[in-house]
């Protein structure tokens, strides 16, 4: 296909890979974005999880904002937050976007695991005399890991997926060369910038695969 | 000179009545857009979806190809999902649905195979042990006692439909998309608003409707729970 081998030069061409504009710049602008915003993410989401989990309230709410989060359009929230006064400040917009959407699976997969420890374990570590702190890290911390790490992956997918969306707000990143490509109707250019975000995602999502595959027993995911 | 009109769209309010009022033909233009793109994407992914999980759920060494082709497809963002498919289609609302029937087809099948697999076993020998052939049993005993998690899998590839639209905004044909995406060059705060609150309760109305067609269908599991 005609289209195919001009998206290949395209990406092969020395050119593209430097500069601000650069392929390079571009990796290296969503790289930070994702980690930096799944740091945050985690920061907020995973505590609130866990006392939440391990106090057995607040259900609903940690349950629901998953189903929240999917029916709040990720470019409208972008867009909203841009208009803002906060649309000056720089990244911000991008970055409060991506906490945004990447809480609510974090906030869900901890949630559930903690409420899916065994009540059998917890009911004996609680006759052990084991306090309120010693259950939540030495029981139900260890016992719901799989889960939590499950919520941290499907966050990290997302982030890679809502920072690309970012650049249609003006936001940096690998969708900048999508949105480019666009402008100057160039379809190579779209498809190889598709394909770089494509193998991006593709790429944490195997490097979490890889992770889970090779932890230990206790921390592996159940979920394929 | 008359000066400006001291109004809400003047001023460029979030909220502006005005706005509805003189914009009412686009903006329903958008929302029928909108609907027509989630609606004949998700059909057309449930469609698909229905012979690859029965299929999957058939022949054990299928599963693992077509669970993992579907993590794949599902882990590719809608933008580059819409520009990968950029060659194939134009800028065209087909393009729209082509992505869309992708990301559909994925939650679908994932959630029609786990509610094939949920079938007890004991269910599907009693079915044989009444004569059902295979392609009977299919149909009236696995798809219907799958149909919780068909319908659940059915609400929430439904609800990311809606917001994915607005991502086709890029190729022009993105419903209430377009509208936040022109308000967006235009700082045009009331569109951007108006568009982003209609998706909402566009995928909220969607999620109510599809909860309500899921207890008609399953009146069984309303028993075992009350």
């Amino acid at each position: 296909m005609n289209t195919l081998s001009s998206a290949w030069s395209w990406l092969t061409s020395a050119a593209h890979w430097s500069g601000d504009d650069g392929i390079w710049h571009r990796l290296g602008e969503h790289l930070f974005l994702t980690v930096v915003c799944l740091l945050l993410s985690c920061l907020i989401a995973l505590p609130v999880a866990l006392v939440l989990g391990h106090l057995g309230k607040g259900g609903a709410l940690a349950v629901n904002i998953s189903n929240v989060g999917r029916a709040v359009p990720t470019f409208a929230v972008l867009v909203l937050l841009l208009l803002t006064p906060l649309g000056t400040h720089g990244q911000w917009p991008t970055i409060i976007a991506l906490v945004v959407f990447a809480v609510p699976p974090l906030l869900t997969n901890a949630y559930v695991g903690m409420r899916e420890v065994d009540r059998d374990v917890v009911r004996a570590a609680r006759g052990m005399g084991m306090t309120g702190r010693q259950l939540l890290f030495h029981v139900e911390l260890p016992l719901a890991f799989p889960l939590v790490l499950t919520g941290v992956r499907i966050a990290a997918v997302q982030l890679v997926a809502t920072a690309t969306l970012a650049a249609l707000a003006g936001g940096g990143g690998l969708g900048r060369i999508i949105t480019a490509g666009f402008n100057l109707a160039s379809t190579p250019q779209v498809v190889a910038g598709a394909v770089l975000v494509a193998g991006f995602a593709l790429l944490v999502e195997g490097l979490f695969e890889i992770a889970q595959r090779l932890a230990p027993e206790w921390a592996r995911g159940r979920m394929g | 000179m008359t000066a400006p009109p001291d109004d809400c769209l003047a001023r460029n309010d979030w909220i502006c009545g005005e706005y509805l009022t003189s914009r009412r033909e686009i903006l329903w233009d958008a929302v029928v857009q909108h609907l027509q793109l989630t609606v004949v994407s998700v059909l057309i992914g449930l469609l698909l979806a229905v012979p690859l999980a029965v299929a999957a759920r058939r022949w054990r060494w299928a599963a693992g190809p077509v669970l993992g082709l579907t993590t794949v497809l599902y882990t590719i963002p809608s933008l580059a999902m819409f520009s990968l498919l950029l060659p194939v289609y134009g800028l065209s609302a087909s393009l729209v649905i082509a992505g869309l029937v992708l990301y559909s087809l994925t939650l679908l099948v994932r959630n029609i195979l786990a509610g094939l697999r949920s079938v007890p076993e004991e269910t599907r020998q009693a079915a044989r042990g009444m004569g059902y052939g295979p392609i009977r049993m299919l149909f009236a005993v696995e798809l219907p006692l799958s149909l919780p998690a068909a319908m659940a899998g059915l609400r929430i590839a439904t609800v990311s439909a809606v917001s994915l639209v607005t991502v086709g905004a890029i190729v022009g044909h993105g419903g209430l998309g377009n509208l936040i995406y022109t308000g967006m060059n235009t700082y045009f705060k009331a569109q951007v608003l108006t568009a982003s609150v209609l998706c909402v309760v566009i995928a909220i109305a969607a999620d109510l409707l599809l909860l309500g067609v899921q207890r008609l269908l399953t009146p069984w599991t309303r028993a075992v729970q009350s």
